[in-house]
């Protein structure tokens, strides 16, 4: 632990950090400037701490309709104008929702960042939603659900594993909504949920790029200074009862192979000092799936050729609960059953037998490596800022990260995979139905003329 | 024209500050072309070597060819085996990375540039671009695995029609080819095979070396040397096959069991040569490309709630590409999106843009010309696009200035010459509600 707190503070006082500007306006609005020089662009993104968790059931998918509907017009903005003036000012725009937030994001020209504060302030206070507006998108959003959801056996093999997985805890629900929901949803569902968390003492804007923090600032002020805070809704914890024991589902969906997905119930990160699970995890991660010669690869896909992908991912940088993942498609004559038990067998290995030096020590390569290859992007590092603001995690974890991975011992990647104990578990299996089997009157007409 | 020429100069008024990218540019012995941007801001190197060996060069029956063995170049070099190799470049944080399309055969890394991580992963770099060998069993493996990729894809409705968008345009030769073939012709192959395709179309004379990052003209120089020396010697046979001619629109369906209908619709557009091609790509900026800003998501999802993604692209290649449109809708809706769409075009082709939309278009594609061009991954990509389709060094430079010259008339008189809404080629996969 000595050592932990040395590195920590190691970290602190590293060059990167000096670059960052944290200040909170006093109606609540938390702004965070990355300055980077290396070309005269900035991004912007705004993150409101509200996403598909934050939703109740009846109205699943509300927190993304928004989101679609932040584009349709205030009172200054007419429908379809946003995009347009980003548009003309050169710039690239675009929002996403997840479990945990909702994010809009204008990439531009250093100089053209006054267009995007402009916009994000107006639409944050004032926007309009008309009901014919949303009786068109609306339609849009189910058509996105059709392309991501329906027509995708993966996807519906994930939506229905996280349905199963948690009983209590909102991460059931899928981001996009249920069909049935969209279907029921109205406009006032829209107008309540944006009343409720649209307000600058729930929202982070993020600044990375060529800018001068003291300039961004007092543009910030200027264009969302004057909107009020609002009383937020309390947030329920919604906590995951603990796991009573293995649960298993299978999904039919139209396909040619089969599918696994193992999802295990774990701790996420709460506090970078205190927790050394989540980070044990991470490098857990990596021993599996980090690179082409991890276990995973190398022994389920190349050796033992049981496999043509297999995967593991550890999902833990959460406002809700983490969760550990494999997954894989059989090979040509194998079964999902001996895929299963091969993937089981991987991770029992490491608890037994723990990882190698090597292998450790490879996995920590990538994490050094990959922290040095992110500075390419500011929009990925504005987008590691937003995360922690959201998450209530301190901005310097950014540059601790490392050391704390770096610090992960083979013993405590064993103890991870103990952790992953039938009773976490909870698995889906992919049935793939005959493509030509669905129930519908014509089939392949061949080549005809039009005109 | 006055006007133009001062529009341009208050651009560079407007960014001062705003510095190019400097390419330098050499040939090796070898013949291999080079291109570097040193640029010291990060301690990392980018690398890629690119050659003319990507699908269209297959040919029919023994299609794929070209695919699996740009996939097992990593599988097995040098001595050591796949899992050695993917090893030792984790060991130094190393990531390796293949682009493959029509075209195109690549390889690339990413790499640090401290001294040691970077002699490490350059030399096993090498290792792999000069010494494959391509072992038998492996090969077996990773031919299932793309065969298993083939499959998967069967049960996606977007590659249904992709797949099936190429072959009415392109028929079964050249673009028209699967990238990755099929289960049959895959099987077909034998080791010798990959080992003839590797020796006749990886060679020093057409490759193209891309560099950028932390490292000096003269170690750029030395390394650019050394991947070209281990490499085949001399070009591969130019082939002289061309796309057949724009021919009778054709429309195709194909049954499948999924909610929405996924419509393609095109034509044979241009090749990355065109002298239409900035007039086509602004145009089709207003056309279909530039997103919120484009007639057709304007009329497909803004006006009528069709559809999420409706679009246009020109896929300009080393043969002319596809220019292609797509959507995709619920599938009762099917017919009515693809009207919606084909008048779009035939709309845009008969009446051009407004002067309007054009401002508007410069405005976003000149005003983002920065963007475009922020990191080192972006620089990587033009370069490689630079020096694979001969385009002139200062293509960047140029840019925005090629872009501000364009007007309406060119893009009304390019799209009437190269566009015929009557020609269009249709593919829709989907559930058939008729």
């Amino acid at each position: 632990m000595q050592l932990v707190k040395a590195l920590l503070l190691m970290g602190i006082s590293a060059p990167a950090l000096a670059t960052i500007t944290d200040v909170t306006l006093d109606n609540g609005l938390r702004v965070i400037i990355k300055e980077d020089h290396r070309a005269p662009v900035a991004v912007s993104q705004l993150w409101y701490k509200a996403g598909s968790m934050d939703e109740f059931n009846g109205t699943t998918g509300v927190a993304h309709v928004l989101e679609h509907m932040m584009f349709k017009g205030t009172a200054k903005v007419p429908d379809g104008q946003f995009s347009k003036l980003v548009a003309a000012a050169g710039g690239r725009e675009n929002a996403f929702t997840n479990r945990d937030t909702t994010v809009y994001f204008q990439q531009l020209q250093k100089d053209k960042l006054p267009v995007s504060f402009e916009l994000e302030a107006d639409r944050m206070a004032n926007l309009q939603l008309k009901d014919e507006a949303f009786a068109k998108e609306i339609q849009v959003v189910m058509e996105e659900r059709r392309m991501r959801t329906e027509d995708n056996p993966h996807s519906i093999v994930y939506e229905q594993l996280m349905s199963v997985a948690y009983q209590a805890h909102p991460y059931r629900r899928p981001i996009i909504g249920w069909m049935d929901d969209l279907e029921n949803m109205s406009p006032q569902d829209a107008r309540d949920w944006y009343s409720r968390w649209y307000a600058p003492n729930n929202a982070t804007l993020v600044v990375a790029g060529d800018v001068k923090p003291d300039e961004i600032i007092s543009l910030v002020k200027k264009e969302f200074g004057p909107i009020a805070k609002k009383t937020l809704p309390s947030r329920k914890p919604q906590d995951e009862p603990a796991p009573r024991g293995e649960k298993r589902i299978t999904v039919k969906a139209p396909g040619k192979l089969p599918f696994i997905l193992m999802a295990w119930h774990v701790p996420g990160l709460r506090d970078p000092d205190k927790d050394s699970q989540p980070w044990a995890l991470q490098i857990l991660g990596g021993v599996l799936d980090g690179n082409d010669s991890a276990r995973l690869k190398k022994s389920l896909v190349k050796e033992k050729r049981i496999a043509v992908e297999a995967g593991a991912s550890y999902d833990g940088l959460n406002r809700g609960p983490g969760m550990f993942y494999m997954e894989g498609t059989p090979a040509e004559g194998k079964k999902v059953a001996d895929l299963e038990k091969a993937l089981k067998a991987e991770l029992n290995r490491i608890a037994s037998e723990g990882v190698s030096e090597a292998e450790l020590n490879r996995v920590k390569a990538q994490v050094i490596a990959a922290d040095v290859y992110q500075r390419d992007s500011i929009f990925y590092q504005a987008m590691q800022l937003g995360e922690l603001a959201v998450l209530g995690l301190p901005l310097d974890l950014l540059n601790t990260r490392v050391e704390k991975l770096k610090l992960v011992t083979a013993e405590q990647v064993r103890e991870a995979a103990k952790l992953l104990s039938d009773d976490r578990l909870s698995i889906a299996v992919l049935d793939p139905q005959p493509l030509d089997a669905a129930p519908r009157k014509s089939t392949v007409t061949g080549m005809r003329h039009a005109n | 024209m006055p006007i133009k020429l001062i529009r341009f100069f208050l651009f560079l008024l407007c960014a001062p500050s705003f510095a190019g990218v400097t390419i330098q540019h050499w040939t090796t012995s070898q013949g291999a072309r080079v291109y570097f941007v040193e640029n010291h801001d990060i301690p990392m190197l980018d690398v890629a070597v690119d050659f003319p060996a990507g699908s269209r060069f297959d040919r029919p029956e023994t299609n794929g060819l070209a695919r699996l063995t740009h996939a097992m170049l990593d599988q097995g070099a040098g001595g050591l085996n796949d899992i050695q190799i993917a090893q030792k470049f984790a060991d130094v944080g190393a990531l390796l990375g293949g682009t493959f399309d029509r075209d195109r055969a690549g390889v690339s890394l990413r790499t640090l540039s401290s001294r040691q991580e970077r002699e490490a992963s350059l030399s096993l770099f090498m290792t792999i671009l000069h010494k494959p060998e391509f072992p038998q069993s492996v090969m077996q493996r990773e031919r299932a695995r793309i065969i298993a990729g083939l499959r998967e894809e069967e049960s996606r409705p977007d590659e249904v029609a992709d797949k099936a968008f190429y072959q009415a345009l392109y028929g079964s030769q050249g673009y028209g080819l699967p990238e990755s073939g099929t289960a049959g012709s895959l099987l077909k192959l034998k080791r010798d095979d990959l080992r003839a395709w590797y020796k006749n179309r990886y060679r020093a004379g057409d490759a193209v070396i891309a560099l950028i990052g932390d490292i000096s003209r003269g170690e750029a120089e030395q390394l650019a040397a050394q991947i070209s020396a281990g490499l085949p010697p001399g070009t591969a046979r130019q082939e002289a096959s061309s796309p057949r001619a724009p021919g009778a629109s054709t429309e195709k369906r194909i049954s499948h069991p999924s909610t929405q209908s996924h419509v393609l619709m095109g034509m044979i557009g241009m090749a990355r040569s065109d002298p239409d091609y900035f007039p086509l790509y602004v145009g089709n900026h207003i056309l279909g490309g530039g997103g919120f800003d484009s007639r057709m998501l304007g009329e497909v999802r803004q006006k009528r709630g069709y559809a999420y993604s409706a679009y246009s692209y020109f896929l300009p290649m080393a043969q002319p590409g596809p220019l292609l449109i797509g959507l995709q809708t619920k599938n009762s809706q099917a017919d009515d999106a693809l009207k919606v769409a084909r008048e779009t075009v035939s709309a845009f082709v008969a009446e051009g843009p407004t002067e309007a939309e054009l401002t508007q278009a410069k405005n976003n594609l000149v005003g983002g010309f920065p963007l475009r061009i922020d990191s080192n991954k972006e620089v990587l990509d033009y370069l490689r696009a630079i020096g694979f389709y001969l385009l002139p060094l200062s293509y960047l430079d140029d840019w925005v200035k090629n872009v501000e010259a364009v007007t309406l008339v060119q893009i009304r008189e390019a799209f009437k010459r190269r566009v015929d809404p009557a020609k269009l080629s249709v593919v829709i996969v989907g559930g058939n509600t008729k």
